[in-house]
């Protein structure tokens, strides 16, 4: 049920703020891949470091991660998401490379 | 685009299906325009947001997703009854898997567990609605357009043909040039926003509109696995929808991804899909302990043995889910490490399910067994569901799994696992919580003619496979050879086929019979019930509960009956509930049109549609209706009529 009844007088500029930067980080990252002219290594570093920056941005910006007063359900679910995000990547370059390189 | 790429012609089933779609239209208009029906469906259903009612929408589209599913799984049957059969030849075979699995899975089973969840989880907790009903309305629209998107490809346009796995070479463009991949990739993806949707909505429900009281460790064993499967569908289902993005990029858009050429990786298809396919299956079976747990502590009138240890082993599966998907494709090739690591956590999962087959035991013993339909489902459930559970452990084992990898023994081992776990579970809840939803019981007689036809049936059907497995017979063949010596054992399991087809009709005939003939509910709780959900009146106000219930313990229900404070009367206080609303059936049609122009690369249509899409969100993000109060005046009417 809708009723929260929150005031939403003044103006979202956060989310304003999160999304420009989210996109201003995209139109980076694709400009690093496509024009920068840096090593294909640097290139994976830079655009991950960006992508981590942006999931910040929108964790505390869209996701109100701070905003919150139960602290417990945020910690076991930002773990968790931890636990399986790294699960799914560290086990899909593993499994892909069919476990012939040694993690 | 000629007229006769656009329809599927050429086969005579397929002009049938043609005449017998168009009469059903016909008919359905005819009949909301002659009884003045369409204002009364556009108010009372089509924008309801009340997860009661969307609940009933998705069971019954998921019975009728049942009733295609169950017509491919008969044609697939007919053709393999003898060997060397002409009745369908091997592309019309391979659309025919293809759509079997993807429609009994993905729009079967899943609407069928969440309609369920839909209409109980909020009574069981004490709640009015979900958290967030508008998004409620918007999962079940989004569903049910991906649901036509992908059923009107066997009339339009073709239908995929590369298994419901999609695995590419196979499903990329060079091999299946026809839309009919495209519909599955579309279809999946509009029907998985939903689905996304629904699990962020149940989450948030089961952990803050909980009636007060009710702490996390005294919720309904059902509730439980609701809140454990959300989080599971949280986490899995944006690699599905990664996925399938990319695999529309590699087929629509030309890029590679998943294709031989150009550095594509086309295994990484199969690992992306696995990553979430794992999971599924335990977003489908979940529920589906849960509701036997339910189903049985009811009918053995005992409090659920191990309530505990039922919660922890369900974290601990969803936990181990994400650990285990390298096992459906032990042979790709991958090293000895690899494979034996997902041996290992694949086999872990059985531990966790052994203790929930013994707390249900337990549960059973020394219980005062009521054997109704919901009950008898239930304990049909737990020997065919460690016939299941045993052989996957067979197949766990890597080196075996050479073996077994795509003959009948795996299709033995996941039906075993997925009808006698999630479509018993389906028919034991619907059963169970029929009266909640359409305030009469399902006859038991014809229900019970159902359990007996439809679980003979399928141990005969199923249980042959295993040994045609050994045999050597692999799946997704269209036909064999006589001389393979596979046709006795095919013959059995084409008359257990058309056992369950009798099942299954007869369940559809009881829904008429019981409509027309059952006796009313007049307490709200027949079944001498111990959940929230059986407090509420019959049938069940909009509102759900006039008092909000105070909770002190587990099976609230069932003490507040044994401490007489089941029929308290108190004063009301008005209640406030979210109004209706059209957007979301209406952009659920803008994805359905801009899918079907993505199908067909109209782009020009899908532009349209996705504006279409935007605008509605747009419409939503300004409308500042809050609801509405229900006055205490009218609260005291429907509590009259109701008692």
């Amino acid at each position: 049920m809708a009723n929260n009844e929150q005031t939403h007088s003044h103006f979202p500029w956060s989310h304003v703020i999160g999304f420009a930067l989210s996109i201003i980080l995209t139109l980076f990252a694709l400009w690093v891949g496509f024009e920068s002219g840096l090593s294909n290594t640097m290139i994976v570093v830079v655009v991950v470091g960006l992508a981590l920056i942006q999931a910040t941005i929108q964790l505390v910006m869209f996701m109100h991660m701070t905003e919150s007063e139960d602290s417990k359900y945020q910690t076991g679910t930002i773990l968790y998401a931890l636990f399986i995000a790294i699960a799914v990547v560290v086990g899909t370059i593993w499994v892909m490379s069919f476990g012939m390189s040694h993690m | 685009m000629k007229w006769d790429e656009f329809f599927v012609t050429g086969d005579p089933l397929i002009y049938g299906a043609d005449v017998s779609i168009a009469l059903t239209l016909i008919g359905v208009i005819f009949v909301l325009t002659y009884f003045k029906k369409w204002k009364w469906l556009w108010t009372e259903w089509l924008t309801t947001v009340d997860h009661k009612k969307l609940g009933i929408m998705y069971v019954m589209a998921a019975v009728m997703m049942l009733f295609r599913g169950g017509v491919d799984a008969l044609l697939m049957r007919a053709q393999l009854t003898v060997p060397d059969a002409g009745f369908l030849d091997s592309t019309h075979y391979n659309e025919i898997f293809t759509t079997h699995g993807t429609i009994m899975i993905i729009f079967m089973a899943m609407p069928f567990l969440i309609g369920l969840m839909n209409v109980v989880i909020p009574l069981q907790i004490g709640a009015r609605d979900v958290a967030y009903p508008f998004l409620n309305a918007v999962s079940f629209w989004t569903f049910f357009m991906g649901a036509m998107l992908f059923n009107i490809s066997f009339v339009i346009g073709g239908s995929p043909s590369a298994g419901w796995t999609s695995y590419v070479p196979l499903a990329g463009l060079e091999l299946s040039p026809s839309v009919g991949q495209n519909y599955y990739l579309l279809g999946l993806q509009i029907a998985g926003i939903g689905t996304l949707l629904t699990g962020i909505n149940f989450l948030v429900t089961i952990l803050k509109m909980r009636a007060p009281g009710m702490k996390l460790m005294q919720m309904p064993i059902f509730t439980w696995s609701s809140l454990i499967t959300s989080v599971i569908i949280v986490f899995a289902f944006p690699v599905l929808t990664v996925a399938l993005a990319l695999m529309t990029f590699d087929r629509l858009f030309g890029s590679h991804f998943f294709t031989l050429m150009d550095g594509g990786m086309p295994m990484l298809w199969a690992n992306l899909f696995w990553i979430w396919g794992h999971p599924e299956v335990y977003i489908v079976i979940l529920p589906a302990f849960g509701m036997f747990s339910e189903i049985i502590s009811t009918f053995a009138r005992k409090t659920l043995f191990g309530y505990k240890a039922m919660v922890y082993s369900m974290v601990v599966i969803a936990g181990l889910s994400f650990l285990v998907w390298v096992h459906h494709f032990f042979t790709m090739g991958a090293g000895g490490a690899v494979n034996s690591f997902f041996s290992i956590t694949t086999m872990l999962i059985a531990v966790p399910t052994g203790v929930k087959i013994f707390n249900w035991l337990f549960t059973l013993y020394k219980g005062r067994i009521k054997f109704t339909t919901a009950m008898l489902w239930s304990l049909a459930f737990i020997p065919n569901f460690v016939i299941g559970g045993v052989t996957g452990v067979m197949l766990a084992m890597a080196a075996a799994d050479y073996q077994y990898h795509n003959t009948y023994f795996l299709v033995a081992h996941f039906h075993y696992v997925l009808i006698s776990g999630t479509v018993y579970a389906c028919f034991a809840g619907l059963h169970f919580w029929y009266p909640k939803m359409f305030n009469h019981r399902l006859n038991e007689k014809l229900g019970k003619w159902t359990f007996w036809i439809f679980v003979a049936g399928f141990n005969l059907c199923f249980f042959p496979m295993y040994f045609l497995g050994l045999a050597g017979m692999p799946r997704r063949v269209y036909t064999y050879g006589a001389a393979d010596g596979w046709m006795s054992l095919n013959v059995l399991a084409t008359m257990g086929g058309v056992l369950m087809g009798i099942g299954f009709l007869i369940l559809v005939y009881n829904i008429y019979f019981s409509f027309r003939y059952s006796p009313r509910e007049t307490t709200g709780d027949p079944w001498d019930g111990r959940t929230l959900e059986w407090a509420t009146a019959a049938p069940v106000p909009f509102y759900n509960f006039a008092h909000v219930p105070e909770v002190k313990g587990h099976d609230a229900y069932w003490i507040a009956k044994k401490e007489g404070r089941a029929k308290e009367k108190k004063p009301y206080k008005p209640i406030h509930m979210p109004s209706n609303s059209g957007v979301p059936v209406i952009m659920s049609t803008f994805f359905f049109i801009s899918g079907f122009g993505m199908v067909f690369s109209w782009h020009w249509m899908s532009i349209a549609g996705l504006i279409g899409v935007l605008a509605t969100m747009v419409i939503r993000s300004f409308d500042y209706d809050k609801g509405f109060y229900v006055s205490v005046e009218e609260i005291e009417k429907h509590e009259q009529t109701t008692e």
